[in-house]
Parts: C-alpha cells; structure tokens; sequence
C-alpha cells in the first residue's frame, strides 16, 4: 500500500512540472492558436542556463529561476517577433513548422557547444533532502519544483482571470480583430503572451536542474507530453491543461511501475486518443 | 503569335526528351559511390514525401504519423526475408498492404478530429507504435532485423557490390507514384481532395462525401509509403523501429514536402533535390564538427522558408512565373487556409 | 407526388425554438420563395432539409425518400443541392474548376465533365472569367459562381439562400433573368430572400416564417395583403396605421 502512495506522489509532483510546461503550451495555443514545437526546447534552453549558472557561479537553482524565467520570457517574445508573426496570416501549418525549425537550432547549438553529455547540478541547497511521511518519501528537490510550479499555474490563471491585463489577452483570444478595435494592442498581447509562455518553461527548467539531468534532448519528451496534455485538456485551457497534466504524471507513474516502464508512454498516448474520441475538442475545450 | 506559341511548345519536348534520356544513364557518369548514394535518396525521399504529399498536401490532412506506414512496409519485406527466408517481393505487398489498411483503421475515427487536436493524435499514433514495436518479439523488438546473406539480384532486390540497380529501381518507384499523383491531379478525385481541403462544408454541399476521399487518399498514400519502406530496407540491409518508425523520420516526410511545395506534382521532388544533398554532404562534411551543425542549418532554411513562403519553392517558383505572365492557372497548392483571404 | 415535403420539422438550440412545427410542399416544377424576417429560421430551416443540421423532430421527404437526418453530402447525390448565404467559392481555384467540381457529381469522366462545365459557365453568364481566381470576383460574380456550381451537379431541386443580398440592382435583374431561365428546364427553387422585387414577381407560392413557425403560405399577391405577414414586417402599431389608413380609404 505505501508503494501505492509512493507511486501517486512521484507521479503528482512530476505532473506538477508538467502542468507547469502545459500552460505556458496552453496559453500560446489558446491565444493565438499556435502551437509552439520548441516548448521542449525552451525547457532545455532554461534548464542549462540555470546549470551553468549553478555550475559555474554557484547559484541555486532556488534563485536562479528567476534568471531563466526572464531569459526563457524573452526568449518567447523574440520567437514571437521574429518568426511567429509572420506566420500568423498564412496555414495553420507554418507556425508549427517554423518552431520545429526552431527546436532543431537550439537543440542543436546546445549539442554543439556543451557536448551530449548528462549534466546533473550536485550540492545545492535542496539536494538528497527529503521529508518522510508515513513510510512515504518526499524528495526535497521535486516537492518544492511540483508545489512552486502549481503555484505558478494558480497565479497564472488568477492574471488570466482577475486582472486586466487577463481580460485583454482573452478578448485577443476570443476575437482578435474585436480585441483590437477596442483599442487592445494585440500584436503587444500575442508577444506578452509568447513570453510567458516561454517564462512557465523557463521557471519550470530552472528548477530542474538539481534533480533532473541536462541534455540537448531533454526537451523532446517534454514537449510531446505538454501537447498531449494541452490537448486532453482541451484548447486554451489552463484547468483542463493542469487536470489532464496530473493525470499524465499519474499515469505514467503507474503504468511504469505496474505494468512496465516501456508501456508507460504507449498509456499516456493512448490515453489522449481516447479521451479525444469521445470529446473531439478535449475534456475542456472551447 | 503562332510562331512564339511553337517555339516554347518545342522547347519544353527538347527538354523532356533530355530528361528522359540522361536520367537513365546518369549512374553511368556518376561513377563516384557516394553520390550514387545521395542519387538513390534523393529519388527515394522524392517518392516517400510524394506519397505523404498525396494524404498532407492535395487532401489537407496533415499527418506525422507516416512513418508508421513507412516502418510496416519495412517491416513487411524485413520479416519475409529474415523470418520466413524467401524473396521480399510478397512481404512488400503484403506489408503495402497492411499499411494501407492500419492506415484506414486510424484515419477513420481520426478524421474526426480537427486542426492541431489530428496533429497530435498521429504524434501520438507514431510514439505508440515504434513503442509496441520496440517490445514485440515476433519483429525483433528492439534489435529489428538484420539481413542474412542472400543471392543478389532482382529476384531479392538486393545488390552488395554496386548501387547501379538499386538506382534504377528507387527511378521506377518514383515515376510509378509520380505517375498516380499525376493521373489524381488531372481527375475527380484529385480535384474532390482539394475541395474537402480548401473548404469541406462547401465541398459536402455539392455532394463529395469527405469522409470517404479522406479516407482513400489515406489507403492511397500509406500504401505507395509502405512500398518505399520497402525499398529502403532492401537497400539497408536492416531494420529496427527508431530507423523507420520514428518521429522525425514522420517529420522528414512532412518537411520535404512543405519545403518543396505542398500539393504541388514537383514539390516533393524539389525538396528532396534541396534537403537530401544539404543534409547528407553536410554531415559527411561536418559530421564530426561535434555534431549538429548540420541540422542547425537544417533547422535555419526551414525558419526561413516556412516563415518567408509557406507554399514552398513551388510557390517561389510560380511568383516568378506570374510576375512575367498575367493569366493565373489553378493552384493546387497549399494556400492560405487560416486567417484573411 | 410533391417533389419536397417538409413535415413539422422542429429545429431547437438548447431552449431556443428556431424552427418549430414547420410544414409545407413543393412541387415539382415550382418556384418557391421563403421569407421572414430576419432571425425568423429562414436559414436554419435550409439547413435542416439540406442535413447540416440534425432536426429533433418532424420529417423531410425529398421525391419520396425519406432524407431526414441524412449528410449533406447525400442529400446533394439525390438531387437537392443547396447554395449559402455567405458563399464559399474554392478561392484558389479557377471559376472553371469551381464548376467542375460541381460537374463530376453527375459525370466521373473528366472529359464530358468539362464539357458539361463549359455549357454550364455559358449559361450562368461566366465566360469571360472562367478562367480567373474565384478569390478575385466581385461579391455579385462570387453569387453567380455559387449558383453555377449548384446547377453544375445537375440538381433537381435548387435551394438559393439569400443569393441576391449584396448585389447591385443590374446584378439582380440578371440573376433573376438567369432563375426564369433554368425554370424551364425542370429545375424546381426553393429561393430564400429578403429582396422582394426578385423573389415576388418570379415565385408560384409563398411561404412565411416569423419567430420560427409558418404564418402564412399563398401566391404572392395574397401574401402581400396578408395581415399576420405584415405584422411580422412591420411590427403591430404600424400595422395598425396601415389598416386604419385603408379603411379609411375604403370609406373614401
């Protein structure tokens, strides 16, 4: 029974951090109906940056977060200027392809410069500790990842919803050209909203760093299981995208540990094209 | 008037007869084993990206999951030769077939599915599949298949100690699937595909079922994919699921075709004759530069060309064209399908 | 037997009754207009015969057959073809192979498709843009090119929603110039419009929607003394005037 529980927290915590990655994906998305194949690569981009800088400065990952987050913020924004507006017009297609491209350079200059090695941050402040409940283990370093990025969700959707700023990025959202002639800087909205979808991976990747290895193809896992969730969830979903992200930790953490780790991914996958055969737009989709 | 329109007329049966005569010796002159190599590739992503292009680019349904059908196909001419040591010819049909009709069994309830929701699903559907087939035994799992010594020839299409015939054939796969592309441009359902593309609801107003197109240029395309999943173990000389199966091998399919011009005949040939020589000079170039530079500059022409002309060099192509001429013929190709006209 | 027969069709959105116990006949041969106000079920109503929409009660018969709840798709192969109120012309497309994609229902073979194709644009008054960008006509062309696309599949019932609106009043004498000619030619209309100068003086019989139910069927000329369909124009209070000001003309 204590595997049980033990099998669920590892899972939660994990969905926590990918629930954090699914609503930076889930915001692009909604808005600007986008989907951004270099998220995994911006998780990558932000995990070693808060590597080098733990690495090599000694930072923490407790504060360097901070530094990827913006980093990764702009990162998005720039993305958004460079290349993503110009394919706002034209097929659906472009955009996606384009971040694909996108992935491939940065995956690859990381490869280029720092080596596919595994890189894994030793002696920071949280590393090896861990609270016990029951016989149950807590690992420091995923508790305080999972509960901080859960909390990132929270504040996120609070902005969405409560603040100004919020209702402008839905109205974009619902209508843009509505938005717009309500004196909404829309093009403002969409690079705002690029950034922060960059800045959720980016404070995610931070983090991360302390139990989780650094590599060019880190991002790849990632990335697949932000679009499954997103989309499980259902289009421009936070709720949905938090809900269908803790139950992909859930499962995978199961399913690796009950049936066998090779099955845990054909689950998940599986899992998203069942739920969208009954509800085509996701559980939450509009 | 007349004598202007005759000499282009003759200008394009000169160059077609050139083709049609240099093409077959060009093995001849380029005698240099690597670039018969880059030859048969470019030849063989021609075809493959031309069977994706038949489903993703005239039909509009833009799938990653093709190498699903590319690694059945495969595996289909892998298992006859190593499990049941016979020629592959009837392991290629079968495995042809087995694409077309896995291919049909998931189109039909993924159809259902819209945008980037159908997108994801055929991630999804590559991921489970080159899983399961890491894990089934029956296929080797994860070790795949390795050919045993066979007797050369066309019998067992396969070659060890020249690319000469392997040219040859990977020529015929693509004048066979450029053919059907072709004969499918120029009749009903050619132009039924376009129709359930561009704009369904008006498409099912005059009567095209588009469940049904959908689902042939689906059968259609994953069976012509199978083959050349064929021809390429054949040409390897193995086969395991992270070769054939695999996400990026879908995602090479995808590019070629939208880089060379989606929905357009020559499309996917341009993009092969652009991607595969960049991709294969550069790593025998650069390959060892610490790897990836390659696909760093893989990564940057796809950022520019999708970003800057989303129909591709088709599309480059035919700007120039229409800057000289004034008359616009139908394009097939993959215009704008979000946002202003 | 009526070529069209629509029996107590009710169509609702959650609690709104768009359509509701709606019935009435075509023959074949006949030109039918449908009008209404705005907002009085009009296009719904099309859309339930034509199948994009599921009815939640009531019956269609198309020449007998039983079409309710069947695909748009399926619907057209029999006969009925529909047209939209904001059209969807294949905009990367030639006007010539709009056309003929409206063609190969009733012709496989491209060939005499194409042929057929000509005649078609010929008598739609198309010609000289056939071979233009359907994305590049002018709104009035675009309706045109709707229509030519309907008749293309040879349909024995045409339903046009609102191909007039938008058009210049040369463009709309043309359309009905076009309409009077394909009357003779077996082709039965189900026509629905707001533009009454094109649908009047063309139409066999009138049928009325207000608020989602039929308030009147008749010829044109009784329709238009009608006094629940004035009522429904106009609102009551002028109604109102408009009858205290006949009687008493009448009592002039």
């Amino acid at each position: 029974m204590t595997m049980f529980f033990q099998v669920a927290i590892d899972g939660l915590l994990m969905g926590m951090v990918y629930a954090l990655v699914a609503s930076g994906l889930s915001l692009i998305w909604g808005v600007m109906d986008v989907i951004n194949f270099a998220h995994g690569e911006f998780l990558m981009v932000a995990m070693y940056v808060s590597y080098w800088l733990g690495f090599l400065m000694k930072v923490d990952p407790i504060v360097s977060w901070i530094a990827s987050g913006t980093f990764c913020f702009i990162l998005g924004a720039v993305t958004y200027r460079l290349i993503i507006r110009q394919c706002l017009g034209g097929p659906a297609l472009s955009a996606l392809l384009a971040t694909f491209g996108l992935s491939m350079i940065l995956k690859n200059i990381c490869l280029n410069r720092f080596s596919p090695n595994f890189r894994l941050l030793t002696g920071t402040l949280l590393d090896g500790k861990k609270i016990i409940l029951g016989k149950v283990i807590f690992p420091l370093p995923q508790l305080v990842t999972g509960l901080f990025a859960l909390a990132v969700v929270f504040i996120i959707y609070y902005i969405i919803k409560r603040t100004r700023l919020g209702w402008a990025i839905q109205a974009t959202a619902m209508d843009k050209e509505a938005a717009e002639l309500m004196g909404i800087k829309t093009d403002w909205v969409f690079a705002f909203v690029f950034g922060m979808g960059g800045a959720c991976v980016g404070i995610a990747g931070g983090l991360m760093p302390s139990y989780l290895a650094v590599h060019p193809e880190v991002g790849g896992l990632f990335s697949l299981i932000a679009f499954i969730a997103v989309a499980m969830g259902g289009f421009g979903s936070i709720p949905g995208a938090l809900l269908a992200a803790l139950f992909i930790g859930l499962v995978e953490a199961f399913g690796g540990f009950y049936i066998a780790p090779v099955f845990k991914y054909v689950v998940v996958f599986g899992l998203y094209i069942a739920v969208v055969m009954f509800r085509p737009k996701g559980l939450f989709g509009w | 008037m007349n004598i202007t329109k005759f000499k282009k007329q003759d200008i394009y049966w000169y160059l077609f007869i050139i083709v049609l005569v240099i093409i077959p010796l060009v093995p001849f002159v380029a005698k240099n084993s690597f670039l018969q190599h880059v030859l048969i590739l470019i030849l063989l992503f021609a075809s493959m990206s031309q069977s994706w292009n038949i489903l993703g680019g005239y039909a509009g349904q833009v799938s990653f999951g093709h190498s699903v059908f590319f690694g059945i196909g495969a595996y289909g001419a892998g298992m006859a030769v190593v499990k049941y040591g016979v020629a592959p010819w009837p392991g290629i049909l079968i495995g042809a077939i087995t694409a077309s009709i896995v291919a049909v069994l998931i189109g039909y309830p993924c159809f259902k599915l819209k945008g980037h929701y159908f997108a994801i699903a055929t991630f999804a559907i590559v991921e489970i599949f080159s899983r399961l087939f890491m894990i089934w035994y029956w296929v080797g799992g994860a070790l795949g298949l390795d050919y045993p010594l066979v007797e050369e020839g066309w019998k067992n299409f396969i070659w060890y100690y020249t690319k000469i015939p392997y040219y040859y054939g990977a020529l015929i796969l693509f004048i066979v699937i450029f053919g059907v592309v072709r004969w499918i441009e120029k009749n009903r359902f050619g132009y039924y595909s376009v129709a359930v593309r561009e704009d369904q609801e008006a498409a099912e107003s005059i009567g095209i079922n588009s469940t049904i197109v959908k689902l042939l240029a689906m059968a259609v395309s994953a069976f012509l994919t199978g083959l050349c999943g064929a021809f390429f173990v054949q040409y390897n000389f193995r086969v395991d699921p992270p070769m054939v199966m695999s996400l990026s091998m879908s995602m090479t399919f995808v590019l070629i075709t939208i880089l060379g011009g989606a929905g357009t005949i020559l499309g996917p040939l341009m993009g092969a004759l652009i991607l595969i020589p960049l991709q294969e000079y550069s790593r025998a170039l650069w390959g060892g530069l610490g790897g990836g530079i390659d696909l760093i500059i893989f990564g940057i022409i796809i950022v520019v060309v999708v970003v800057r002309q989303p129909k591709g060099i088709m599309g480059i192509i035919s700007e120039v064209k229409n800057h000289f001429q004034n008359t616009k013929k139908t394009d097939f190709s993959l215009g704008k399908t979000k946002g202003g006209e | 037997m009526p070529l069209l027969e629509v029996h107590n069709v009710t169509k609702k959105f959650g609690s709104l009754m768009a359509n509701h116990d709606v019935s009435f006949n075509i023959g074949e041969g006949e030109i039918v207009g449908l009008i209404g106000p705005n907002g009085a079920g009009k296009t719904t109503l099309f859309n339930c015969i034509s199948g994009l929409y599921k009815v939640n009660e009531g019956k269609v018969l198309f020449n007998g057959i039983d079409i309710t709840g069947f695909p748009p798709y399926r619907v057209a192969k029999l006969g009925a073809v529909r047209t939209f109120q904001i059209v969807h012309p294949l905009k990367d497309m030639t006007v010539f192979d709009n056309v003929l994609i409206g063609t190969y229902l009733r012709e496989p073979n491209s060939e005499k498709a194409r042929q057929i194709t000509e005649k078609c644009i010929e008598k739609s008054y198309l010609s000289e843009v056939k071979n233009k960008r359907a994305g590049d006509l002018t709104i009035g062309l675009k309706k045109r090119l709707e229509l030519a696309r309907a008749l293309a599949t040879g349909p024995k019932l045409l339903m046009l929603d609102e191909s007039m609106a938008g058009l210049t009043s040369t463009e709309v004498k043309e359309s009905v110039e076009l309409v009077k000619n394909l009357r003779g030619t077996g082709i039965t209309f189900l026509i629905v419009e707001h533009v009454m100068e094109a649908i009047m003086p063309i139409a066999d019989k009138v049928v009325v929607l207000d608020g989602g139910v039929k308030i009147a069927e008749g010829k044109p000329e009784e329709i238009i003394k009608n006094e629940q369909v004035i009522e429904a124009y106009f609102g009551k209070k002028y109604s109102k005037k408009l009858q205290a000001a006949k009687g008493v003309e009448k009592s002039v």
